[in-house]
């Protein structure tokens, strides 16, 4: 194997990494829905964390070694109007996905700042956070975006 | 490789490919959500049962769409044909695609003898069975994205 085609495995490898860390957010948004006491919430956070890498490795595996890939590549240009619509839906689900973030992180913050205050039965309002409607558009947008950039890797439009 | 990576398929292979490639990704997505679950639940039952339902929900509908994907596009490309030999890549991915889905199916079974364990209070053990089998699988899963992205010879 070339240095080209491990590349591509890297590239490969990291967009299954983003795909794998949404699937797992999308498993913590559903059962987060459920959970109205502080110590629930804040047993979620280590599963968090493990989406939050394999999102972050994920999103610059796929950017750093797909530009490394658009230009190492002969057939393909920077500019081929898939690469860029690729380029450009990246962005916005990177942009969309730290903000789904910051909307679960609501509920997070509130289940800590229950805890430090004793409260550990269930609360209404923590509830709320975690049932947030805002991070659940959000999240559903960012998983749209990345299956666009899917269709768009594999139909190669105008290719 | 670089002239297999330069090549644009015929369009008819895009959405059977599509199919293929997103199914693996649920696939793996189901498996790194039910280990991370599993793993870290510390023995808390609503986080064993939960990555439990990860593997059911949804890596187990990954695995039946990824390889109904594999079916598909690989008669497309003319795999199946009779006397055509298969590349070793080709094979490889086969053939953990299926080994895993078996195994993919026994961790299945013995989770869900030990949710019922566990709701009788008895142990954590075929639970953690279930969570070694998953990280076995995302292993297994990693090679087979190796060998289809970079086609080894």
């Amino acid at each position: 194997m070339s240095f080209v085609d491990w590349a591509l495995v890297v590239h490969v490898l990291s967009a299954f990494a983003y795909v794998a860390g949404l699937v797992v957010f999308w498993v913590l948004v559903v059962a987060v829905r459920r959970t109205d006491t502080p110590a629930e919430t804040l047993r979620m956070e280590p599963i968090v964390k493990v989406g939050g890498v394999a999102v972050g490795v994920g999103a610059v595996g796929t950017i750093v070694v797909g530009i490394y890939l658009a230009f190492a590549v002969g057939n393909y240009a920077i500019w081929d109007g898939w690469i860029i619509a690729a380029l450009v839906l990246w962005a916005i689900s990177g942009a969309l996905g730290q903000r789904t973030g910051a909307a679960y992180m609501q509920g997070m913050n509130k289940a800590k700042e229950l805890d430090a205050a004793g409260k550990t039965g269930p609360d209404e309002g923590l509830l709320a956070l975690n049932r947030t409607q805002a991070g659940l558009i959000l999240h559903s947008l960012t998983s749209l975006a990345v299956l666009l950039i899917l269709l768009d890797m594999i139909f190669k439009p105008g290719a | 490789m670089t002239t297999v990576i330069a090549t644009v398929r015929p369009h008819a292979w895009d959405f059977p490919l599509f199919l293929h490639v997103l199914g693996a990704m649920i696939l793996v997505g189901g498996l790194l959500a039910g280990a991370a679950c599993l793993g870290l639940a510390r023995g808390d039952s609503r986080f064993l049962r939960l990555g439990y339902r990860s593997l059911l929900v949804v890596a187990l509908p990954g695995w039946l769409v990824m390889r109904v994907g594999a079916e598909w596009i690989a008669s497309k490309e003319g795999w199946n044909d009779k006397g055509v030999p298969t590349p070793r890549w080709l094979d490889i991915g086969f053939f953990l695609a299926d080994v895993g889905g078996l195994i993919l199916l026994i961790s299945l079974i013995v989770g869900g003898i030990g949710v019922r364990r566990l709701r009788a209070g008895r142990g954590t053990t075929l639970l953690r069975t279930t969570l070694a089998l998953s990280v076995v699988l995302l292993g297994a899963y990693v090679v087979a994205v190796w060998a289809m992205a970079g086609k080894p010879s």
